[in-house]
This record gives structure tokens, C-alpha cells and sequence, in this order.
């Protein structure tokens, strides 16, 4: 099991250290100097060769590479060029907004996704299946910032229950700050429940025919217990795989909701780069979304081994 | 033709997305109004007060703008998932067809591009290429290349076991001739039910990134771009916020549908 798990982290490394390798060789291929592109088309030939300066530009790419790698390393992501201040802080800042919004977004999806997906296949092929099933086709299918949209003018405009977006800040009470960060959790969880109640719907589906879920209710126990005590734990194997392998299109739902609710997260911090030319901010907050959804990943394969005892026989 | 209705799931996302194809086809001849014409006499109005759908802030008729989007939304989406779906195919089959180290490098790689989501890439690319249609179909592309080349290499692997397969090798047929004639057009199902589906995720994706200002520039009518404008009018003209995101879910609505039912239809352990 140790050795197990020493492969998989050094695995988990080379992994990264690809995927930083990656984003910045295709950032250095792409046809554009960061430096004119950070100072547009005004900038004096001096400023400009002052900047390449500053950014390294003048050293050939690994050199830079490694440069970058060491202060990732000792935690310094650089110097942002609109913000002046350290990247490291930025995203640290920006998190707080972003992490607790994916977390809620993440339980809001997962409590809607397992009871209805447990009783879809309890009541296999009836009316609630069907319910539970149209569900998911239409959650599936709605972009996460429309429906960001509808809740604004359903519960600011119209009702006026719920702020339009913005964020006080965690200084201004916690009820506060997950008031501000309901309504776009909702949008971002809406998408992901729908995939989600599938999978739990199909799992369970799978699970209530084995061999150990028919002696449980052959013991007496009753229909419910049986299922909620031996189906479902089984069945959130494949619900938590789903989530690991769906955070990719959460990180995306996440950029675009942030931008509809005008949140100051990690998405919106990128766009904001974006529009402001940020390069050296863009390409931090890229490799730490990538970085987060590797790590993700790496999460859920190591939950299932620990999950799992075949699988973890079998790895070996 | 009796099973294709007794499949309403399949029935119900066929005539979605012809009527989808339809009307951005439509698009390109004919529109109730030009799709970019300024009225400022008659902006803001409601649904049937002027037009189908009624106006934007430009006075633009929505109805026109949405037909053109449909075009502008499909005609991305299908570019991006066609280089996707033959990019990923080929290394997929060519993964399988060779194995050893190369899978190993493969799927990591696999691992490591479906780790940027397409938003992202776009941005990067935005930043140094400009944004547009390319920048957004090289996204959405390349962040599709990881899911065709999965899915065609655990397909194409379970081909090489099959037994007429394994006839043609010990008669000494070339390995890519064996790939071309035997494996692929015995994966192209499975292949044409995934295009289908991922189809659906460009236009998510795609809406997305016009939603963004990562897409098609101005004043080429999108529909994630319709709905990044609305918002500013969400008080005055909440229905401009709806037709956009509606026209969007409905299209990917259709092709999952579609997408499920061809795999139920083509899937031959279901046939009974």
C-alpha cells in the first residue's frame, strides 16, 4: 500500500511537472511578444526592452523555465503588471472566494443528485424515474450562466430577496458572504446534479442486483435499509468518480459564473487578466486550475483505492 | 421504422436538431429582419410588440440575431468537434494499434490537455492570437481530442481481441491495413454517437466563451454574446436574457437526446 502510494504521488508529480512545461512552452510558442502584448501598441522601444528585461524575456526559454519552476517552488508565482503586487497573494485572495463557492456548489449537487437518483431507481421505470430522468436531460443542457441569469431576475429583480452579485467580503459575516455566494452556487450545482443523478441512478440500479444487497433483504432487513445501508454506499463509488472527472467543467462553469454574479474569484481574476493583459496572472491561474483538477483526479483514484480492496490488489 | 418510434428519446432529439440544422441553415438565406440592423426608434421591445421576439437595446430584431447564432453556434461547434473527433480518433486507433510506451505517454498526455478547460485555453490563446471563431474552434478542438482518443483506443483494443482480427494477423496482414479495414469502421459507431454528444458540449462551450467576449467578434449575432448583453437590461427586458439561453439549452437538449438514443439504437447487446 505504501509503495502503492510513493508511485502514484511521483507519478502525480512528473504529471505536473509536465502539464507546467506544457503551458509554458505553448505560451512562449504562440506568435506575440508578452511584453508588447502587456503595453499595447503605444509603448516606447525603451519600455518595452525594460519589461522584457524585467520578465526575463531576454533569456533563452529554459532558462526561464526553471526560473519560473523555482519560484513556484518557493512560492512566488511573480509580479502581477496591473495589480504590482505578488501573484501567490492574488490567488491566495481570490480563492476564498472561488473554493468555498465550488465546495457549496459541489454538496448542493451531490444532495440533490443522490436522493433523486436512489429513488429514480428504486421506482425503476415509474413516474419518478421519468421526472428524475427529464431532470437530468434538462440540467444537463442549460449553460450554469444562463441560469445564473434567471435566478438574478427571478430572486433580485423581480423578488428582491437575493443580491444581484457582488461580494462584501468574508469581514462582513459569514451569512453575508454565503448569502452572496448562494445564488451563483446554485447555478454552478444545477449542471453537475444532473450528470450526477444519473450516475447514482444507474449505480444503485446496478448495485440492488448483486449477491449481498439480495442477502441483506433475504435476512429480513427491510427494502429501505437494505438500500440505504448496503446499495447506496456502494453506489457513491461511481458518484464520487463522476465528481472528480466533472470538475474540469466546474473550474469552466465556475470562470463564467463568477463573471455573471461579478464575484472576485480565481475565474474572474483570469478574465479580468485577460482584459487587462496580464500574461504573467493568466498563466499562473491556468496552471493552478489545471494543477487542482490533476490533483482532483489523483484524489478520486485514490479514494477508490481505498474504496475499493480489489482494485487496490490489483494495482499492485 | 416501427422501433424508431417506440424510441421517443431518439425521436424527440432527431426533430430538435434537424429543426436546429433547419433554421441555421435558414439563417443563411433568408432572416424576418437583417440580423444586425440598428433601429434605435424600437429597441427594448417586448416579444410581439415589434418582430417575433422583440428588439435589443440596438433596436436589432432578436429573432433574426437568434437564427444567425444558430448558425454561428453550429457551424464552431461542428468544426471544433470534427478536428476533435478526427485527431483524437487517430491517435487513438494508431495508440492501439501499436501499444507498449506509447499508450503509457498517450493517455498521460490525455490526462494533461483535458486538465485545461477550454475557457482557459481560449483566454491564453485570445490573449496572443486575437479571439474569434479560430481561436474558439482550436479550444473546444483540442480540448476534445483527449475524449475521441480514449474512447477509440478502449474501443479499437477491444477489436484487436476479436478473432477475425487475430486471423488477419497470422495471415500477416500489415497492422495498418488491419486498422483501417478491420478496426475503424467497427468503432465508427461508437465514434458517431460520441460527435453527437460532444456537439452538445461545444455549444455549451461556445456559448461560453461569446458570453465572455472570447468568441465571434461583434457584430456578428451569438448567443452567448446576446445573453452577456441582456444582462445589462435584466430590470428593463428580462425576456432578451431567455430566448438566447433557451435556443442554447434546447440545442444541446436535442443532440444528447439524439446522441443517447443512436447509441441505444446502435448498440447491438440492446437490440432484444
Amino acid at each position: 500500500m505504501i509503495a502503492l502510494l510513493i508511485r502514484r504521488m511521483l507519478s502525480l508529480a512528473v504529471t505536473l511537472l509536465v502539464v507546467s512545461l506544457l503551458i509554458f512552452t505553448v505560451m512562449d510558442l504562440l506568435p506575440g511578444d508578452p511584453a508588447a502584448i502587456m503595453l499595447g501598441t503605444s509603448a516606447s522601444p525603451e519600455t518595452l526592452a525594460a519589461l522584457q528585461k524585467q520578465l526575463g524575456l531576454d533569456q533563452p526559454l529554459p532558462v526561464r523555465y526553471l526560473a519560473w519552476l523555482a519560484g513556484v517552488f518557493r512560492g512566488d508565482l511573480g509580479q502581477s503588471y496591473t495589480y504590482g503586487v505578488p501573484v501567490a497573494g492574488l490567488i491566495g485572495e481570490r480563492l476564498a472566494v472561488t473554493l468555498p463557492l465550488a465546495l457549496i456548489a459541489i454538496l448542493l449537487s451531490v444532495a440533490i443528485a443522490i436522493p433523486l437518483g436512489v429513488q429514480a431507481a428504486r421506482k425503476h421505470n415509474g413516474p419518478f424515474d421519468f421526472v428524475a430522468g427529464l431532470f437530468s436531460y434538462i440540467s444537463i443542457a442549460v449553460p450554469a450562466f444562463w441560469v445564473g441569469l434567471l435566478l438574478i431576475i427571478l430572486f433580485s429583480t423581480m423578488l428582491g430577496w437575493m443580491p444581484a452579485g457582488g461580494f462584501p467580503g468574508w469581514d462582513a459575516g459569514l451569512v453575508a458572504g454565503f448569502k452572496a455566494l448562494l445564488l451563483p452556487a446554485v447555478a454552478l450545482a444545477l449542471p453537475q446534479a444532473g450528470v450526477l443523478t444519473r450516475v447514482a441512478r444507474a449505480a444503485v440500479l446496478e448495485v440492488m442486483n448483486e449477491d449481498f444487497v439480495r442477502t441483506a433483504r433475504a435476512k429480513g432487513l427491510s427494502e429501505s435499509v437494505a438500500l440505504w445501508r448496503h446499495a447506496v454506499p456502494n453506489a457513491l463509488v461511481p458518484v464520487f468518480t463522476m465528481l472528480g472527472l466533472q470538475f474540469t467543467f466546474l473550474i469552466a462553469g465556475a470562470v463564467l459564473v463568477e463573471n455573471v454574479f461579478n464575484l472576485p474569484g480565481l475565474g474572474r481574476l483570469a478574465y479580468q487578466a485577460l482584459s487587462q493583459r496580464d500574461i504573467i496572472v493568466m498563466q499562473d491561474v491556468v496552471l493552478f486550475f489545471s494543477a487542482l483538477v490533476i490533483l482532483m483526479n489523483f484524489l478520486v483514484d485514490l479514494a477508490y483505492l481505498v474504496v475499493d480492496p480489489r482494485l487496490r490488489a490489483g494495482a499492485q | 421504422m416501427r422501433k424508431l418510434l417506440r424510441r421517443p428519446v431518439f425521436l424527440i432529439g432527431l426533430v430538435i436538431t434537424l429543426a436546429l440544422f433547419a433554421v441555421a441553415l435558414l439563417s443563411l438565406v433568408w432572416t424576418p429582419f437583417p440580423p444586425t440592423k440598428m433601429n434605435i426608434v424600437h429597441k427594448l421591445k417586448a416579444p410581439l410588440d415589434f418582430g417575433l421576439l422583440g428588439t435589443d437595446q440596438f433596436g436589432r430584431d432578436v429573432a433574426s440575431m437568434l437564427m444567425v447564432g444558430a448558425w454561428n453556434s453550429l457551424s464552431t461547434s461542428i468544426l471544433a468537434v470534427l478536428l476533435g473527433a478526427s485527431v483524437g480518433t487517430a491517435i487513438g486507433v494508431v495508440v492501439a494499434m501499436r501499444r507498449g510506451w506509447l499508450e503509457l505517454v498517450v493517455m498521460r498526455g490525455c490526462d494533461i490537455v483535458f486538465a485545461v478547460p477550454p475557457i482557459l485555453s481560449a483566454m491564453m490563446l485570445g490573449a496572443f492570437i486575437g479571439s474569434g471563431r479560430f481561436t474558439a474552434i482550436i479550444a473546444i478542438g483540442v480540448f476534445m481530442v483527449p475524449v475521441f482518443a480514449r474512447l477509440a483506443l478502449g474501443a479499437a483494443l477491444q477489436i484487436w481481441t476479436r478473432d477475425y482480427v487475430t486471423a488477419a494477423v497470422s495471415m500477416g496482414r500489415p497492422r495498418l491495413k488491419i486498422t483501417l479495414v478491420h478496426v475503424l469502421p467497427n468503432i465508427s459507431n461508437q465514434i458517431i454517437v460520441q460527435v453527437t454528444i460532444q456537439l452538445g458540449l461545444a455549444i455549451l462551450t461556445e456559448a461560453g466563451l461569446s458570453f465572455l467576449g472570447l468568441g465571434m467578434p461583434p457584430p456578428t449575432p451569438t448567443w452567448g454574446r446576446m445573453l452577456a448583453d441582456a444582462q445589462t437590461f435584466l430590470g428593463q427586458a428580462p425576456w432578451l436574457a431567455l430566448m438566447p439561453g433557451l435556443a442554447i439549452a434546447l440545442a444541446v437538449l436535442g443532440l444528447n437526446m439524439l446522441g443517447d438514443g443512436l447509441r441505444d439504437l446502435l448498440d447491438p447487446r440492446d437490440n432484444s
